[in-house]
């Protein structure tokens, strides 16, 4: 398993918070997931990577040039169609209107939303708009899509569409890296885990072995603070 | 007591009888103050947008500045358009002194950086919401402006309406670049000052009634037209 992304003491200072404290990393399996508890920097950590957040020392190198794309907790839907905020996207990134639009659609469609296409976004349930995002950002076929909470303000049902979702978008082969608070999901999604404490890594470990036997007692107390 | 009705009287048979010099003052007023506000959106808008999505040395002083502009005397603006136009003036050559361009020019000047300002804390707050989203999408930040001014379009209806507010309203700048001549750029604001320093009470009365009607008028459609936009995009 080759790494696609090594971090080397990566540091993000606020003010005197050290919000991401020398994180070292070697990132390989096709599905990460970043677990840890509240303000354990797990979503700056993200940003970083995603190049949203500047670091204040250390060095992110990619062996290879992946193309990105993020989802966010809370989905950010322009005020037009559906179909039109995920062209939004694909025009950004240069394509040509009809292309575009082709591509949109297939992305919807994806998500199973091509019924709502002309619906505006913003009148969409939560779990829609989510199911959207994930088309845009489908839509761009990045390398690497990198998800920060994705269902953590959405119902069960919609949890469940936006995994089996995310579980499509790996198998065309796009590295996913996320965030989640829901251990089933995580242990349903990951094949690694990487644990972090007060900015730190905890450890990084296989998903099986993690939830069977956590190397550290951090991520010990975690387990048993999150599955009592 | 009937002395005092009287000109309410009269006022509103002016009115009711559509009367023609009264048309023609209404109708130079809502030209001049609708195509000063459109220019002062055309320009405003953008200035507003990149003030607060942009990041250049200034930025600050900029938008110091421009909320500062948003309590411009009207008549310093008369007096700075006035000293533009005149013969001496730097664009004195166009000849544009007492004549609607001037008048224009004038309101456009008094009213852009109120749209700047307002258009700045409306897309200021749709930034913090859209920054990482779009900044992850791979948008500049000029082309991050352009798609925010569309997305905020409802909303900085505000903005505009709060210029054509002012433009329409003020009596300074338009009196001193106007000139007040009347059939020529007499206004709403100027023949109502003009006549109730004459005693001619029903006109100003007339007059005075009608801007306050189109202000309330205008006001009312934005209020639907947002109404409506809110629910038909959220």
């Amino acid at each position: 398993m080759s790494a696609w992304l090594s971090v080397e003491r990566l540091c993000l200072t606020e003010g005197s918070t050290r919000i991401i404290d020398g994180v070292s990393m070697s990132l390989g399996a096709q599905r990460t997931v970043v677990l840890g508890p509240n303000g354990a920097g797990k979503s700056t950590l993200l940003r970083l990577i995603h190049g949203l957040l500047r670091p204040s020392a250390g060095t992110l190198r990619w062996p290879q040039t992946l193309s990105q794309a993020m989802v966010f907790q809370r989905p950010v839907m322009l005020r037009t169609t559906a179909l039109a905020n995920v062209v939004y996207g694909l025009k950004l990134k240069g394509c040509a209107a009809q292309e575009c639009e082709r591509r949109a659609r297939q992305a919807l469609a994806h998500v199973g939303l091509e019924a709502l296409a002309q619906r505006p976004a913003r009148l969409l349930s939560g779990g829609e708009q989510q199911r959207v995002a994930l088309a845009r950002a489908w839509a761009l076929e990045p390398q690497l899509l990198i998800l920060d909470e994705p269902t953590a303000s959405l119902d069960p049902a919609s949890s469940r569409e936006v995994e089996r979702i995310i579980n499509e978008i790996a198998a065309n082969g796009t590295r996913i890296l996320m965030t989640t608070h829901n251990l089933g999901q995580a242990r349903r999604l990951a094949e690694e885990i990487v644990f972090i404490d007060r900015g730190r890594i905890a450890e990084q470990t296989p998903v099986a072995e993690f939830f069977k036997q956590p190397r550290t007692p951090a991520a010990q107390n975690f387990l048993q603070e999150e599955m009592p | 007591m009937h002395e005092f009705n009287e000109p309410f009287v009269t006022a509103w048979q002016l009115v009711a009888a559509a009367d023609a010099r009264l048309a023609g003052i209404v109708g130079l007023s809502l030209r001049v103050s609708l195509v000063a506000t459109l220019i002062a959106c055309i320009v405003g808008m953008p200035i507003g947008a990149l003030l607060a999505v942009g990041r250049f040395p200034g930025r600050r002083v900029l938008i110091v500045l421009f909320n500062g502009l948003m309590g411009l005397p009207p008549v310093v603006v008369g007096l700075l358009v006035y000293l533009l136009l005149s013969r001496a003036g730097p664009l004195g050559q166009f000849g544009l002194l007492f004549s609607p361009s001037a008048m224009v020019i004038a309101q456009a000047v008094l009213v852009t950086p109120i749209v700047a300002a307002l258009t700045r804390q409306v897309i200021a707050d749709e930034w913090t919401e859209y920054r990482e989203q779009l900044r992850s999408l791979g948008a500049s930040r000029s082309r991050a402006a352009a798609t925010l001014l569309w997305d905020g379009r409802f909303s900085l209806s505000t903005a505009a309406l709060a210029g054509f507010g002012r433009a329409i309203a003020e009596v300074g700048a338009v009196m001193i670049v106007g000139g007040n001549i009347d059939g020529v750029t007499r206004v709403m604001t100027t023949t109502i000052a003009l006549e109730t320093s004459k005693g001619d009470l029903p006109l100003a009365l007339a007059l005075g009634f009608i801007l306050i009607a189109v202000v309330l008028a205008i006001n009312a459609v934005a209020y639907a037209l947002r109404g409506w936009a809110e629910r038909r995009w959220g």
